[in-house]
C-alpha cells in the first residue's frame, strides 16, 4: 500500500474545514472575531469584578477541599499552640487547619477574602460609572437591574462566607443577623427559628450557610453574570461621544486580537494584585478571635466594608419601638427599620431608577452615547446625595474606632452621624448641582471665546486683558457647539505647546520642537492629528 | 506595510471576490469586517518592523515573560523548602505566606504586563466603526411572530375548550405546592417549642434553684466579686457554659454602697424589690437590641455598653437604655445566696432575653 505523504501545513485548514462541515461555525465566528468594542479606561471597572469573581471561584473550590461545615464540638489539637485544647466547632477547627496545617492554605484563604472585597468594591465603582454617565438608560435598564441584584447577591455571598469559619467575630455577626430576622413583624421569630433550626445558634446553621455559599449563591451569581455579559454583548457597549461617534455606531477596536489580549493581560494583573494582597496583607486573622462564644465580644468589631453602611444605620437609629397594644401586646423593634426597611428601600430605588428618570424626563429613546456627569446636573447631584448618605452610614459603622483613635466622645460620633445623615445629602445635592452648572458654563465659555493663553495684553487705554485663542478658525467666530465631549482648555491640548514627552523613567522619544513662545504657532506645522481616535488617546 | 486606510462609504458596494489571488490577507480581513458592517477606518502599525523601537519592545515583553518564569520558580522553591509549620515567636514560618504572595503576585503581574505590552505596543492600532443595528424588529416581523404565537393558542384551542385550561391550572397549582411543601415543611420550626424564647438556663429544674457558675464551672460566693467588680456567670446546668444556652450569659455586678442604694430604689419602682442580693445585681448580658453581649462595664458611671452598636444601659436604673439604638432595659435576674453560700437564681428571668421580636409581650 502506498503511503500518502502527510502534509503538516494543511492540517489546520483541514481541521477547520472538518469542524465547519459539522458545526457551520465560520460565519458566526467571523462575526465574533470582528465585533467592535469601544475603549475607555472606565469600561474596565466591571471587568475587575468579573476577574475577581473568577479568582473567587478558583480559591473557593480549593478551600472546600479542607473546610468542614459542621458545628460538632471538637477539641483543637492543631499546630497553633495558643488555642490547643480549646473546645470549638469543627468548622472553626478546620478553618484553623486551613490557616496553619494546610501548606499554602492561608494564602488561599486570604486571597479568597481579598478577592471578595475587591469583587464588591469593583461592583460599586462600576455601578457609579454606569450611573454617573447615564449608561443605564434605555435599552440597558435590564442590565442595570441585574447589576444592582449582583451587588445584593454578592452581599449575601460575602455574609454567608464570612460566617463559615464560626470564629468569635463571625459568630457575633450571625447573632446580629438572627436579631435582624427576629425584628421582622409577625413572621420574624418563625423565620429565625426555621433558618437556625431552633433557638440561636442551634447546630445546623453552618451547614446550611455552607451549601448556600458554595452552591446556591455562586450558581445565582454565575447565572446573573452570564446574562449581564450576554446583554452587554447583544446590546453592544455604550461609548463616549466624540468625533465620528453617533448613537447608531460603535467606534473602537475589533475584539480580536488587540482587545482580547488586553483583557487577558488585565485579568492576570488583577489576579496578581489579589495574590500580592493575599500574601502580604493579613485579613480576618480568625485565630486571634477564638471560637464563637455567645458571651464574648470585643470592641471595634466591624463587618466587612460593604456591610458597614448597614451597621452604621443600625448604630444611628434611635431606640424607637412601636408597641401595638392588642392582646398580650406586640412590638416592632427599632432594629427593623435600619436593617430590613432601609435595604428594601435601597433595592427598590436603585433598581427602579432608570424608569423613574425616563418618566421624569419623558425620554423613551434609545441611548448609546454616554453623558458627561456635568451635563446632567440633576442626576449627578442625586448620585452625590446617595454617595454622601452611604459615606455617613459607612463611617458610622466604624464610629467607635474613629471615636477611639481621634479621642472623640462616642455619643458625639453617633449624634454627628444622625445629624450628618439628614444634613449632608441635601447639601451634597446642592453643591454638586452648582459645580455641574459651573463646569457647563466654563465649557460654553471656552467654546465661545477660546482658550486662555496666559498672555496679558495691555491696551492703549491702559487696561489689561488676557489673549484668548479661539477654537474655531472661522472669522467673526460665533463659537462652536458643545457636543458632549471634553473641551480643550489648555494651550498644549491644542498642540500649541509640545505634548508631554512619553516615557516612564526616561524619555522614549525625542521631545517635540517647542514653539518659540507660547501662543505663537509652532515653527513647523505639526503632523496632522488623526481625525478619529479611540477614547484612550489624548485630545 | 503601512496600511493607512481612508474611510470609505460602505453603501452600494460590490462584495469582493475573496478568491481573487491579488488580494492580500488584510484585504480579506477588511472585506470580512465589511460584511459585518464594520469599517476599519484607521489601521496603523505602531512599530516599524526591524526597527530599534520594535526590538526594544520585544525585549521588554520577553523580559516580563522571563521574570514570570523566575518568580514562579521562586514560588515553588518557597512552597517546597521554606519552613511553613507554625512556631511560637517570630520565626521564618511567618514569612511563608508573604513570600508565596510576593512570588505568585510577581509571576502573575509580569505575565500580565508582558501580554499588555505586547497588545498595546506591538500590535497595530486601529479604529473600526460598526453599525449598531439596535432598532427593534420590523413591524412585519413583530406581526408574524405575534400571529404565530396567537395561532399556537388557536391550535391548542384553549378558548374553545376552556375546561382544559381551567383543569390544567387547577391541576398544576397543587403541583407547585408539592414542590414547596417539603422545603417549607422541613425547614419550619416552631419558635415557641418548649417556650424556648421566654426561658433560659436559669429556669428552676424540679423546683431546684439554679446556681450561678463561672466560665470554668465553679459556683460563686459573694466574696468572689470585689466591690465595683463584675463577673460573667452562667446557669449551673449541663452545657450551661456553652452556646447551647446562648441566651443565658449574665453579668453579676457588685455595686458600691451608694449605687446599690439607687439600684434598690429603682428596682422597687418597677416591682423588682427583691431582685438584688445585698449590693449584688445580675443582668442579662445579651443586648436587647441585636443580641451581642453587652460587656463593656464602665465602673464610674455604672453604664454597660454593647460594643456592637453602642447601646448604653444604666445599671443603677434597672439597666434602662440611656443612649443608642436599644429600646428596652436588660432583663434582671433575681438572685439570692443558698444555704451553702453560693449565688443562685431565685427564678428564671421575668422578662424576655435578647433581641426584640413581634410577639414579645
Amino acid at each position: 500500500m502506498k503511503r500518502r505523504k502527510f502534509d503538516v501545513a494543511a492540517v489546520p485548514a483541514r481541521t477547520a474545514g472538518a469542524l465547519d462541515d459539522r458545526f457551520s461555525a465560520a460565519t458566526p465566528l467571523r462575526k465574533l472575531l470582528n465585533k467592535v468594542f469601544p475603549d475607555h479606561w472606565s469600561f474596565l471597572l466591571g471587568e475587575i469584578a468579573l476577574f475577581s469573581f473568577v479568582v473567587l471561584l478558583l480559591t473557593g473550590v480549593y478551600l472546600t477541599f479542607f473546610f468542614e461545615p459542621s458545628m460538632a464540638e471538637v477539641v483543637y489539637n492543631g499546630s497553633y499552640a495558643p488555642l490547643r485544647g480549646t473546645p470549638m466547632s469543627a468548622a472553626y477547627a478546620s478553618s484553623l487547619d486551613i490557616s496553619f496545617d494546610v501548606r499554602g492554605g492561608l494564602i488561599m484563604r486570604q486571597m479568597h477574602h481579598w478577592s471578595a472585597l475587591l469583587f464588591m468594591a469593583a461592583i460599586v465603582v462600576h455601578m457609579l460609572r454606569v450611573f454617573f454617565t447615564g449608561a443605564f438608560r434605555k435599552p440597558r435598564e435590564t442590565n442595570w437591574i441585574i447589576g444592582s441584584l449582583l451587588f445584593w447577591v454578592g452581599f449575601l455571598a460575602g455574609f454567608t462566607g464570612y460566617s463559615l469559619p464560626d470564629d468569635g467575630l463571625s459568630g457575633t455577626g450571625l447573632r446580629i443577623a438572627s436579631g435582624i430576622i427576629l425584628s421582622i413583624p409577625v413572621i420574624g421569630s418563625w423565620v429565625s427559628s426555621s433558618i437556625f433550626g431552633g433557638e440561636f445558634p442551634g447546630t445546623i446553621i453552618i451547614s446550611r450557610f455552607f451549601i448556600a455559599h458554595v452552591l446556591l449563591i455562586p450558581g445565582l451569581l454565575v447565572a446573573l453574570i452570564s446574562v449581564h455579559l450576554g446583554l452587554v454583548f447583544k446590546q453592544k457597549h455604550t461609548q463616549w461621544p466624540g468625533p465620528g461617534r453617533t448613537n447608531e455606531n460603535v467606534v473602537g477596536e475589533r475584539m480580536f486580537p488587540r482587545y482580547a489580549i488586553k483583557q487577558a493581560g488585565f485579568f492576570l494583573v488583577v489576579f496578581g494584585v489579589i495574590a500580592l494582597m493575599g500574601g502580604m496583607f493579613q485579613i480576618n486573622p480568625i485565630w486571634y478571635f477564638g471560637p464563637y462564644e455567645a458571651w464574648v465580644v470585643s470592641a471595634a468589631s466591624q463587618p466587612d466594608w460593604y456591610v458597614m453602611f448597614l451597621d452604621g444605620s443600625t448604630r444611628l437609629m434611635p431606640g424607637w419601638e412601636i408597641s401595638i397594644p392588642i392582646g398580650d401586646g406586640y412590638v416592632i423593634p427599632p432594629l427593623f427599620w435600619p436593617t430590613v426597611v432601609l435595604p428594601g428601600i435601597l433595592v427598590g430605588l436603585s433598581t427602579m431608577y432608570p424608569f423613574l428618570e425616563a418618566r421624569r424626563l419623558k425620554d423613551y429613546r434609545h441611548h448609546n452615547l454616554l453623558q458627561r456627569p456635568r451635563d446632567v446636573p440633576a442626576r449627578t447631584a442625586v448620585g452625590a446625595m446617595a454617595l454622601s448618605f452611604w459615606v455617613v452610614l459607612t463611617l458610622s459603622g466604624g464610629n467607635d474606632v474613629i471615636a477611639d483613635k481621634f479621642q472623640i466622645s462616642l455619643n458625639a460620633m453617633t449624634w454627628a452621624g444622625r445629624v450628618g445623615l439628614l444634613v449632608l445629602p441635601p447639601l451634597a445635592y446642592y453643591i454638586t448641582y452648582r459645580i455641574c452648572l459651573g463646569l457647563q458654563q466654563h465649557d460654553r465659555e471656552v467654546l465661545a471665546h477660546g482658550v486662555e493663553t496666559g498672555i496679558i495684553k495691555r491696551l492703549p487705554d491702559g487696561r489689561f486683558v488676557e489673549v484668548h485663542q479661539p477654537l474655531s478658525a472661522a472669522e467673526g467666530h460665533e463659537g462652536l457647539d458643545y457636543v458632549g465631549w471634553v473641551v480643550p482648555k489648555k494651550m498644549n491640548r491644542l498642540g500649541a505647546l509640545g505634548p508631554a514627552v512619553r516615557g516612564f523613567f526616561y524619555p522614549i522619544e525625542k521631545p517635540a520642537e517647542a514653539p518659540v513662545s507660547p501662543g505663537h504657532p509652532p515653527v513647523e506645522p505639526r503632523p496632522e492629528r488623526e481625525e478619529i481616535s479611540s477614547g484612550e488617546s489624548r485630545h | 506595510m503601512s496600511t493607512h486606510i481612508e474611510h470609505q462609504a460602505p453603501q452600494g458596494r460590490e462584495p469582493l471576490d475573496v478568491n481573487d489571488p491579488r488580494l492580500s490577507r488584510f484585504d480579506i480581513v477588511q472585506e470580512g469586517a465589511r460584511r459585518d458592517d464594520i469599517e476599519i477606518v484607521h489601521y496603523e502599525p505602531q512599530v516599524v518592523p526591524g526597527s530599534k523601537a520594535e526590538r526594544r519592545m520585544t525585549r521588554t515583553v520577553a523580559t516580563f515573560f522571563l521574570l514570570t518564569g523566575l518568580a514562579a520558580t521562586a514560588f515553588l522553591v518557597v512552597y517546597i523548602w521554606w519552613p511553613w509549620q507554625w512556631e511560637p515567636g517570630r520565626g521564618g514560618d511567618k514569612w511563608y505566606t508573604p513570600l508565596l504572595g510576593v512570588t505568585l503576585g510577581i509571576a502573575l503581574l509580569a505575565v500580565g504586563f508582558g501580554i499588555l505590552t505586547w497588545g498595546k505596543k506591538l500590535l497595530p492600532k486601529e479604529v473600526s466603526i460598526q453599525d449598531r443595528h439596535d432598532q427593534p424588529s420590523s413591524s412585519e416581523d413583530r406581526r408574524i411572530t405575534g400571529e404565530t404565537m396567537l395561532y399556537m393558542a388557536d391550535e391548542l384551542g384553549v378558548r374553545r375548550r376552556p375546561l382544559l385550561g381551567a383543569s390544567l391550572m387547577a391541576g398544576l397549582a397543587p403541583v407547585g405546592l408539592v414542590a414547596a411543601a417539603p422545603l417549607v415543611g422541613g425547614l419550619i420550626q416552631n419558635p415557641h417549642k418548649n417556650n424556648q424564647m421566654f426561658t433560659t438556663g436559669f429556669k428552676p429544674v424540679d423546683g431546684k434553684k439554679i446556681r450561678l457558675i463561672r466560665e470554668d464551672g465553679r459556683p460563686i460566693r459573694p466574696a468572689d466579686v470585689s466591690v465595683g467588680g463584675q463577673l460573667t456567670v452562667f446557669p449551673g446546668v449541663d452545657g450551661g457554659v456553652s452556646n447551647k444556652y446562648a441566651d443565658s450569659p449574665t453579668l453579676l455586678i457588685h455595686l458600691r454602697d451608694g449605687d446599690a442604694e439607687k439600684s434598690r430604689v429603682a428596682n422597687a419602682r418597677v416591682g423588682h424589690g427583691d431582685y438584688m442580693w445585698g449590693n449584688y445585681a445580675a443582668f442579662s448580658k445579651i443586648c436587647t437590641h441585636a443580641g451581642c453581649p453587652a460587656s463593656l462595664f464602665e465602673q464610674q458611671t455604672n453604664r454597660l455598653l454593647c460594643p456592637c452598636h453602642q447601646s448604653q444601659f444604666l445599671i443603677t436604673d434597672n439597666a434602662k437604655p440611656v443612649f443608642g439604638p436599644a429600646n428596652r432595659p436588660l432583663p434582671q435576674l433575681p438572685i439570692e445566696v443558698d444555704e451553702e453560700g453560693f449565688f443562685v437564681a431565685k427564678s428564671d428571668y421575668t422578662e424576655t432575653i435578647g433581641p426584640d421580636f413581634w410577639e414579645r409581650p
